[in-house]
């Protein structure tokens, strides 16, 4: 890409990761939630990859390691899920963290951590999926 | 509300048929866009903020992906000859009977239709009594302040848990499927 675009994504691509973080730390607060922040986030990379080329060896060692996050954060929310038939009533799905004030940033028990694990897997999905396309042309059409 | 609503809903009519018959697929993509775009302005205007933001980097995710294929491949549509069959030019019963069952269901729908609407709220106002126990007591029950989220995540987490595991085996899938390795 020309020295415009690649300016301008340095300039913008941190706020933009930053807007992702905000939306899903903030789902229970706000509008947004796991699945907005996680597409904003994923949408911030793949800004990246299209401004800053495509060596594929890179992108296929990103590919992987894109791929072990997604994995881990649908880990994490079956782990969250499961762990409440442990703790408190024993139903599966139940919220066992205390609940807090409603309306402040650290309460509503387990919600804001299901969020985080459905933003960290959404971002990471949707990264692995165009990193799997950018990866296929370049190496079968070229 | 409503006439916006309408004229917005008009336009996404326009881009999809324009869609379909346009000549050059860019423009086709673009005005595929304007169906995506103004849905957003939809979910806005109907008060649903977290599906506004959902549809925006989607729709634009897309558009990207789709835009980078054509321009790789090619923006003509492909030609084909229309050859005329003789059998179907001239008159057959088969388009008399297809044209009236359309009539009928058209009208049959037509009827249920103005029977429901006379019956339900207008739009918007509507509230069955499960949403409106959702409503009412979700914010002392889940501790969330976001509705949405606390439906969610507590009341429906069985749906969030096969949402995302749907999202984890279509990334399986595309994995499978653009592999390049196994092939050769």
């Amino acid at each position: 890409m020309t020295p415009i675009v690649k300016k301008v994504t340095q300039l913008v691509v941190g706020l933009i990761f930053l807007y992702g973080i905000y939306i899903i730390t903030h789902g229970h607060l706000t509008p947004g939630g796991g699945f907005a922040g996680g597409a904003v986030i994923a949408g911030a990379f793949i800004l990246l990859v299209l401004a800053y080329g495509s060596d594929v060896l890179k992108l296929r060692k990103r590919e992987e390691d894109s791929s072990v996050v997604e994995s881990t954060g649908i880990l994490i929310f079956l782990a969250l899920a499961i762990a409440a038939l442990f703790i408190g009533t024993g139903i599966f799905f139940t919220n066992y963290l205390p609940k807090g004030i409603i309306g402040e940033l650290i309460s509503a028990g387990t919600i804001p951590l299901y969020n985080i694990a459905v933003g960290i897997e959404v971002a990471a999905a949707l990264f692995t999926i165009f990193l799997a396309l950018v990866i296929y042309k370049e190496e079968v059409l070229k | 509300m409503e006439i916006i609503l309408s004229i917005i809903l008009v336009f996404m009519i326009i881009g999809a048929i324009y869609a379909l018959y346009a000549r050059d697929l860019l423009s086709a993509l673009i005005s595929c866009g304007i169906v995506g775009y103004g849905l957003v302005i939809c979910f806005l205007l109907l008060q649903a903020p977290d599906l506004a933001i959902v549809q925006i980097v989607v729709e634009t995710i897309t558009l990207i992906i789709m835009i980078a294929v054509i321009l790789d491949s090619s923006r003509e549509e492909l030609k084909e000859k229309k050859v005329a069959d003789p059998k179907l030019s001239h008159f057959n019963k088969w388009y008399v009977i297809n044209a009236v069952l359309v009539i009928v269901c058209l009208l049959v729908l037509l009827y249920f239709f103005k029977e429901v609407t006379g019956t339900l709220d207008p739009l918007g106002k509507h509230l069955t009594r499960m949403s409106a126990a959702y409503v009412e007591n979700a914010a002392e029950q889940t501790g969330s302040a976001n509705l949405v989220t606390g439906v969610v995540f507590d009341f429906r987490g069985y749906d969030t848990l096969g949402e995302a595991t749907i999202l984890f085996t279509a990334v399986i899938g595309v994995l499978t499927i653009l592999r390049v390795k196994g092939k050769k």
